[in-house]
């Protein structure tokens, strides 16, 4: 069923979509004054000078989220199949994809229990 | 005689099978002796310039639009100078940023800044591959269809992430961080709410999507029978855009302008290209997939036994495939009229409310109303694309 019929359509976009923001940065370059720097090199920031950088270790709350997400993703290409071919399967696919949501639910309740879709 | 006749009904079956502009060049191309792999090969870059074209003019009319709706809602005047109305600000905004002195911040990763950018805009362009404005009038009818767009849209926050990363500045930082959390929050609602309109269509593709709205005019589109999943998709997709009320990573109070912050010139126009194209993309599928994409709100076939017009005759044939062009962006530019004007009358809510909504109230209604399309698809499968 899977037909590769179209995909030359597919790459030859991807090479013009890709030339885009190509073309725009050389035409940039060659337009552009260029000057050296100095204090224009400087991160802007709030515009106060900066105190320290960015590359440090601190605790990024949205990992756990990460997490849930990668299940979830998963879950939902699974059931891209199952949605285009349902109207073939009939019943039994449905009590089956019911069977696997509630699992996943499940899932989900555990983790919102667990303060894991938490932001603070 | 026959044989007349015969070569007429081929021709007829053509035509009423829509406009087909890569047949037809390859029969003329065939007529000046190239070979069919030729004419297609000629053929293929011809509909991609024609819509990335046709993308920057939307993000042209777009930009002159909220600029102008946005000075109308604070009772402004808004562009007035460049053109009559200022038609022309957009386009002179972009020539400026054009000639603009790129600056890398010296402590900034001068490689992963320059990419950033780049990746933001690539994938967006590059989802318009399966966006129709009629029957055959899109680039590719690729068989994965509007699984490509999802697929597609989840790799910009890698490129948002990356341009926060890159520049060294807390703010973009934290404004990348939030993109990307954004971002997977409610990619997850917006693909489940995609698949049940998949599941009523029995296809990914996206024509076939159209197609299996327009049996009586705007009665059988696919809002009617999506109402919760038309909701869904269009917060989702707000939200993807990071428009207001979910546009935390660049919220200005708080974080300067998110990922933006270090950016100038022509990398900072890439964002901004990126963020208006994005914009029109997700309302022209929304359109597509809940709107009736080229479809007439009358049913053409209505329209033309009213006129006594053969709907295969090949006049015909032009005129309502020029009209569903004008169908689509006129549905398409009605929502983003409707995001311009959401943008001025809804406040920015927190990030732990944004979150909430997408992880406990989105995720679950979306696999609701997946469950039930799939059951009233059991019980009244008429309805429900059979």
């Amino acid at each position: 069923m899977f037909a590769l019929s179209g995909y030359d359509a597919f790459l030859g976009f991807l090479l013009i979509s890709a030339a885009v923001p190509i073309l725009a940065l050389v035409t940039n370059k060659l337009l552009a004054p260029q000057s050296s720097a100095g204090e224009r090199e400087l991160t802007y920031e709030s515009g106060m000078e900066p105190i320290g950088g960015a590359w440090i270790q601190f605790n990024i709350r949205y990992y756990m989220f990460a997490l849930v997400f990668v299940i979830f993703d998963v879950e939902t290409v699974f059931l891209y199949p199952w949605a285009v071919a349902f109207h073939k399967l009939g019943l039994l696919a449905f009590i089956e994809a019911l069977i696997f949501i509630a699992i996943l639910v499940v899932a989900l309740a555990y983790a919102w229990r667990k303060g894991a879709l938490e932001w603070s | 005689m026959t044989m007349v006749t015969y070569q007429a009904k081929n021709l007829l079956a053509q035509v009423s099978a829509g406009l087909d502009l890569e047949v037809s060049f390859s029969q003329a191309m065939k007529g000046l002796g190239f070979s069919p792999q030729l004419a297609h090969i000629l053929w293929l870059p011809l509909p991609m310039l024609l819509v990335l074209v046709a993308a920057l003019i939307g993000v042209l009319v777009t930009v002159w639009l909220e600029r102008k709706i946005s000075a109308a809602a604070q009772q402004r005047i808004g562009p007035e100078y460049a053109g009559a109305l200022g038609i022309l600000q957009p386009m002179a905004d972009g020539l400026k940023l054009l000639v603009k002195e790129d600056v890398i911040p010296a402590k900034a990763d001068s490689l992963l800044f320059t990419l950033g950018p780049v990746l933001v805009l690539v994938p967006v362009i590059l989802s318009w591959l399966i966006v129709p404005f009629g029957q055959n009038l899109l680039i590719s009818n690729v068989g994965i269809g509007i699984f490509l767009w999802i697929s597609l849209s989840s790799i910009q926050p890698i490129g948002l992430l990356m341009s926060g990363y890159a520049s060294n500045n807390k703010y973009s930082l934290l404004g990348g961080l939030r993109a990307a959390a954004q971002s997977i929050s409610y990619e997850i609602p917006l693909a489940l709410a995609v698949l049940a309109v998949v599941m009523m269509s029995n296809s990914l593709s996206t024509v076939d999507i159209v197609d299996q709205q327009n049996n009586a005019g705007f009665l059988s589109w696919n809002i009617w029978r999506q109402p919760v999943g038309f909701l869904i998709f269009w917060i989702c997709a707000l939200a993807e855009c990071e428009r207001l009320p979910f546009d935390l990573p660049e919220a200005e109070e708080e974080l300067v302008a998110g990922y933006q912050t270090e950016y100038a010139g022509m990398k900072f126009a890439l964002f901004y290209l990126g963020s208006y194209i994005n914009l029109i993309l997700s309302a022209l599928l929304v359109s597509v997939l809940y709107l009736g994409g080229w479809g007439f709100p009358i049913p053409v076939e209505l329209l033309a036994n009213w006129l006594n017009q053969s709907i295969d005759a090949p006049i015909i044939q032009i005129i309502t495939g020029s009209l569903g062009i004008v169908m689509t962006v006129i549905k398409a530019y009605l929502l983003v009229f409707l995001a311009i004007l959401l943008r001025w009358t809804t406040p920015r809510v927190r990030i732990d409310q944004l979150l909430d909504l997408g992880w406990k109230f989105l995720l679950p209604i979306s696999l609701v109303n997946l469950l039930f399309t799939a059951a009233l698809k059991l019980v009244f499968p008429t309805f429900f694309g059979g």
